[in-house]
């Protein structure tokens, strides 16, 4: 049994207009778009900015209303009341967030900050609190001394670890996380990749890892879903999506990846000029006549692609 | 190779904190030649883009303090007055800045914006003005040149922002383009398309340019010669291929061993120990990086290290990295 299920979620904003304010049209942030994720599985969501694919992860942690589609956690429905506080879906996915520096509170000490989701959700003498923050530090390789600084006092690395011992406090299920290590230096990044693999052994998460950078995610997740118009244009196993890519919108994001040979300069520059008039030409092969990406269509059973049959 | 264009010696940035300077950027000596593009590399508190800016001495002098010299057509550009570098900035050297949003001024449209270069350094009229604004938002790509002219930056997407500010940068046919991470704001498709551009516009152009970024792919991509910083020290100087095939100093080896790329899938990552010191409490002595490789014997280490040439074309800093092991004892406690 998949551990989350998403079925044709949508989200829609309204555009606001007028003198009055009135509702005059919407914009569709993420349309009808489904998936699973497995325990213990990284599902890698990637697109660039405007694709919708933090929507999706807001929309999951009920951060956002949904406007249609519905949620299974555990094979329970719980699109009804995945915004109700102390509810068994609120403890049992967390998140990470990009920014680390907004994402802590700067007057509360870390104690406070880690203890913060015990505190919502079980009831604990303050020694027992300071043990299993203590332990919660230990997790993510931060000294026990940590617990009565303040966010402030770390490095970029050490925050987004004190924001990832937060996430998993509660011994969370599956994890949200919303693009952790864009912001960190390259041998920060790498570290704080390693431990959340590590975390992910230790305590059978699952994630959902959300990016723009394909480097990165092919690091970490074993699934990708590849988001484009608010729609999914790809999705697969990580070995499908890189060698056997099938939508030209996939094909044209690999293909931007920076290529750390120097060599393959010009021939990456004319791969990427011919995918440029590939796209334009065929346009109409890959998207419908208002512009989205059509319904996904099963290849074989690790990867589908929005192409009409 | 051919002519420099200009010479960096010696250079020290030092910013004011508590009636003490500190040096972001340490005596740091580099030439950048014509039409060629150095990228310098590093991570954030490396002193790379302040060594940017105190090219054309962009920080503000109440707190700043550039030393050493910086040699461009014989005039020394760390002394010269304000009048005279008044000149060379913008007319001789363009910027193009990470943040497009921030960089180009919301209140005036982007053709004007191009233009204003103009203003100041050369004698054109308007209407030659306006023509050659269209001429370069013709040459960075940009779709409609003449609808864009008269729009405002908030109206453009980030991609086209970063082509106009790189149309503004290059209004006066500069001899060289500072760029401060041009693309670090952009998705990679649209990073691949401002580099391809870049690339062209060099090719056509014969501009060199100082590229200051920290991601190696787009070193990989764009640069001729690479200059690898930590903390306010050049501490490798060399071809874009020899950084990546034959990288010397522990620094560039472990760097580029902790990047997640598609050809590097090993289970885990390398990790650096410790952390970038910061300015106020940075070794000023010795080897700056030896305290993150700790299994590496003191006497490995010269105690006043220098760039030195280790084969022709390429330089780096400090001894160390002619024994250095990358993944020798792990277990040797951080010196940081």
């Amino acid at each position: 049994m998949p551990l989350l299920e998403v079925k044709n979620l949508q989200v829609h904003f309204p555009i606001r207009g007028g003198i009055l304010g009135r509702t005059v049209g919407h914009t569709k942030a993420v349309d009808g778009i489904s998936f699973q994720i497995e325990p213990g599985q990284t599902v890698g969501l990637v697109g660039e900015s405007g694709s919708g694919k933090s929507t999706t992860g807001k929309a999951i942690l009920g951060l956002v209303r949904l406007c249609g589609g519905r949620i299974l956690f555990d094979g329970e429905d719980i699109t009804g009341y995945i915004g109700r506080n102390r509810s068994p879906y609120r403890r049992g996915v967390q998140m990470i967030f990009q920014d680390v520096y907004s994402s802590l509170n700067p007057r509360k000490r870390v104690l406070d900050v880690i203890a913060e989701p015990i505190r919502n959700f079980e009831r604990m003498t303050k020694a027992e609190e300071l043990r299993r923050v203590h332990e919660l530090l230990e997790v993510v390789g931060l000294s026990a001394d940590s617990a009565l600084k303040y966010p402030h006092e770390f490095s970029g690395g050490q925050r987004q670890r004190i924001g990832v011992a937060r996430a998993i406090a509660l011994r969370p299920k599956l994890i949200v996380a919303d693009e952790p290590v864009s912001a960190l230096d390259l041998s920060v990044q790498a570290q704080v990749l390693n431990y959340m693999k590590d975390i992910q052994r230790e305590l059978g998460l699952a994630y959902l890892f959300i990016s723009h950078d394909l480097g990165v995610v092919r690091h970490m997740c074993e699934r990708l879903l590849i988001m484009h118009r608010a729609r999914f244009v790809e999705t697969g196993t990580r070995e499908e999506i890189y060698n056997n890519p099938m939508h030209i919108y996939t094909r044209r994001l690999i293909a931007a990846i920076p290529d750390m040979n120097p060599a393959a300069r010009e021939a990456n520059e004319a791969r990427r000029k011919s995918l440029e008039r590939e796209y334009n030409d065929q346009f109409s092969k890959f998207y419908d006549a208002d512009g989205s990406v059509y319904d996904l269509a099963r290849i074989n059973d690790d990867h589908s692609v929005a192409i009409p049959g | 190779m051919s002519e420099k264009l200009l010479e960096i010696r010696n250079m020290r940035t030092s910013f004011r904190a508590g009636g003490q300077y500190f040096a972001a950027v340490d005596n740091v000596s580099v030439d950048i030649y014509k039409n060629e593009t150095l990228a310098v590399v590093g991570e954030s508190g490396s002193g790379k883009s302040s060594m940017a800016l105190s090219v054309t001495r962009l920080h503000n002098p109440a707190y700043t303090r550039v030393e050493g010299s910086i040699l461009y057509q014989g005039k020394n550009l760390t002394s010269l007055p304000e009048a005279e570098l008044n000149k060379v900035r913008g007319g001789h050297i363009g910027m193009i800045f990470q943040d497009p949003q921030s960089a180009l001024n919301p209140l005036v449209k982007v053709g004007l914006q191009i233009e204003e270069s103009l203003v100041y350094h050369t004698d054109m009229s308007r209407a030659e003005r306006r023509n050659h604004a269209l001429d370069l938002l013709r040459g960075v790509g940009m779709p409609r040149p003449e609808l864009t002219y008269g729009q405002f930056p908030h109206e453009l997407s980030g991609g086209m922002r970063q082509r106009a500010m790189i149309a503004s940068a290059l209004s006066c046919s500069p001899a060289l383009v500072i760029a401060d991470e041009p693309t670090t704001a952009l998705d990679v498709t649209i990073q691949a398309q401002i580099l391809d551009l870049m690339r062209s516009l060099q090719a056509a152009t014969q501009t060199s340019i100082l590229l200051i970024t920290h991601d190696l792919g787009v070193v990989a991509e764009m640069a001729d010669r690479v200059a690898v910083m930590y903390a306010g020290q050049l501490v490798e100087l060399a071809s874009c291929s020899e950084i990546f095939n034959n990288p010397l100093h522990p620094y560039t080896r472990s760097l580029l061993s902790s990047i997640p790329s598609l050809e590097n899938s090993s289970e885990r990552l390398h990790v650096i120990r410790g952390i970038v010191p910061s300015l106020k409490d940075l070794p000023r002595t010795g080897c700056r990086f030896s305290r993150r490789i700790p299994w590496m014997p003191p006497d490995s280490h010269q105690d006043e290290p220098e760039l030195r040439e280790a084969a022709p074309g390429h330089y780096v800093m400090c001894s160390c990295y002619e024994t250095f092991e990358l993944f020798q004892e792990m277990n040797t406690p951080c010196r940081c």
